[in-house]
């Protein structure tokens, strides 16, 4: 598929869940072992379309994802590939049983799709935050995570998911009118970081909403004469250690995600250095370990220190 | 459960040891895996697992035969279970593939009273009526116990009539009559647009009297007087 400007100007309005609903309607002829379910979430997923033009590839589950799950894993059993959708915290949490034993246990080749994972939903609230999604995820053996930088990504993934053998689950994250990052088109694969922005004093591994983050903040530290490099850990699991012993070296790693700070990318990224000879010292952003107030998605992120301004100013602080 | 295994693997299944994979088998899903003990006997004794592979492997270290059922289709495992409430919505899945394959053939699920507790079995009532899966033919162990005690104490369940109003067809017989199961199997087989729910009232321990409805035997091991007890019992048919 051809990637230009215009195309990811409109995914990024549309932002990552009708991203996903729409490239799945424009891919679903040519994947001939797809099939869609949802939690009585299709319109939420953005496959209003998709469920028009392709009612023989899709299924609703109604609300019962635990159910969903099951039945996802018995197509797999039988060569398809289901791509099923709810919001993150119920396709991953209220589900994680079955999604061990189906998924991690007997490894079945199905595709979870977490809507408005991290703080997505804004003033919806906790109940609908994927904040412990990621380490709910991470625990299960087998389980490949992907977490999209901005939509255009979005569309790279869900290509690179539905070839990919094994179960994923497809961390969309972010609201409509996200940030653009990738304005052209790029080679994309599932386990292997992108270099975003090199720099010499501080290198940042982020995932998700946090690479345009990331970016900015490296922007505000420039002006102040500190270099920071930024990886795009767009795969959480399994992590490209290559492009983390690149970066062994420097005196600051910092590991940013929208998510709990407790299991997630940050600690993925420690996990890997504490066990090499060589471990620099790191920082962890992320939310830290409460359930946020909820609010505006911009005045959310702000409040969580998560904005670039705040990761500029930590990033500042710790190298005094 | 014993009986309605006998009856599955001797009279109804359509499957092949040396062709286990044959996409248009029929399948059989232990969503009550704790009881894999039987299905075990019943794999090795129509030969998807030998004698020798059951001896070498049915709880030893590292064998592919532990108390709850790991996925080995080769061997006649259609699912890993154990974590109860699952097998059925699984079977759903495996019901509509068919579907969609156009393959006419059918999914055996077998559950227990106790195991419809489970919210998530209660997802899959609902939704293998919706879809219409007349390729399922669900058996129901309704022995009466469950791990603490008497399924009517800790959580009654009226299942006919609760499945009946889900729409499902729904047969009730005793469990240890060979004629009754067949019959039912039957009849459930040329249904269409519901799924078929065969609630087969069961003693737990039939024919062993020590075992009769004692829940001690849930989880016990025979020594070897008590197996040769229970032997001696079973091959003259006691009741």
């Amino acid at each position: 598929m051809e990637i230009n400007r215009i195309k990811t100007r409109t995914w990024s309005m549309l932002g990552a869940r009708r991203t996903f609903g729409t490239i799945m309607d424009e891919y679903a002829d040519e994947m001939d072992r797809l099939f869609v379910m949802s939690g009585d979430l299709a319109s939420s997923s953005g496959l209003d379309r998709f469920v028009r033009n392709h009612p023989e590839k899709f299924l609703s589950a109604g609300i019962a994802e635990q159910n969903m799950v099951g039945i996802a894993s018995g197509l797999a059993a039988n060569g398809y590939k289901p791509f099923i959708t709810s919001f993150s915290p119920f396709i991953t949490g209220r589900v994680y049983d079955q999604v061990r034993m189906h998924l991690g246990y007997m490894h079945h080749d199905v595709k979870l799709v977490g809507l408005a994972a991290g703080i997505g939903v804004g003033i919806q609230g906790n109940s609908h935050f994927g904040l412990d999604d990621v380490a709910l995820m991470r625990a299960i053996p087998g389980m490949t995570i992907v977490e999209p930088a901005d939509c255009t990504e979005v569309v790279k993934a869900v290509r690179a998911v539905y070839e990919y053998d094994g179960p994923v689950y497809l961390r969309l994250i972010g609201e409509a009118g996200a940030p653009v990052v990738n304005t052209a088109d790029y080679d994309y694969e599932i386990g292997k970081a992108i270099t975003m922005r090199e720099g010499a004093d501080v290198a940042i591994v982020a995932s998700g909403t946090m690479v345009y983050q990331s970016l900015q903040a490296a922007k505000l530290l420039a002006e102040k004469g500190i270099e920071c490099k930024v990886i795009n850990m767009h795969t959480i699991k399994p992590l490209d250690t290559e492009a983390l012993g690149a970066i062994a070296n420097y005196n600051l790693v910092v590991a940013i995600q929208e998510a709990n700070v407790i299991g997630g990318l940050g600690s993925a990224v420690a996990e890997y250095f504490v066990q090499q000879s060589r471990a620099p010292q790191m920082m962890i952003l992320g939310v830290n370990d409460c359930f946020p107030e909820a609010g505006k998605y911009k005045y959310m992120l702000a409040e969580l220190g998560l904005d670039a301004e705040h990761i500029a100013e930590k990033i500042e602080a710790k190298l005094k | 459960m014993a009986d309605i295994l006998a009856v599955l693997y001797g009279e109804f299944m359509n499957y092949d040891i040396h062709n286990p994979l044959d996409e248009s088998r029929d399948r059989l899903v232990l969503s009550k895996g704790h009881d894999c003990l039987g299905l075990y006997a019943a794999l090795a004794e129509v030969g998807f697992i030998t004698k020798q592979e059951l001896k070498d492997n049915y709880l030893q270290d590292g064998g592919f035969l532990p108390t709850h059922p790991v996925k080995y289709v080769e061997k006649g495992i259609e699912c890993s279970s154990g974590s109860l409430g699952m097998g059925l919505g699984f079977a759903i899945g495996e019901a509509l593939a068919m579907k969609m394959k156009k393959i006419d053939n059918h999914i055996f699920v077998i559950m227990g009273d106790g195991e419809c507790d489970e919210g998530s079995g209660w997802e899959a009532f609902i939704a293998a009526k919706q879809y219409k899966l007349d390729n399922i033919v669900l058996y129901i162990d309704k022995n009466g116990l469950q791990s603490d005690g008497a399924v009517a104490d800790i959580m009654p369940i009226n299942l006919a009539g609760a499945l009946r109003e889900l729409g499902w067809h729904v047969y009730e017989v005793d469990g240890h009559k060979v004629e009754a199961i067949l019959e039912a199997t039957n009849s459930a087989l040329t249904n269409s647009d519901a799924p078929s729910v065969i609630i087969a009232d069961t003693v737990k321990g039939k024919g062993v009297s020590f075992m009769e409805n004692n829940n001690a035997w849930h989880h016990g091991h025979l020594s070897q007087e008590h197996y040769e007890q229970a032997m001696e019992e079973l091959s003259h048919g006691n009741k």
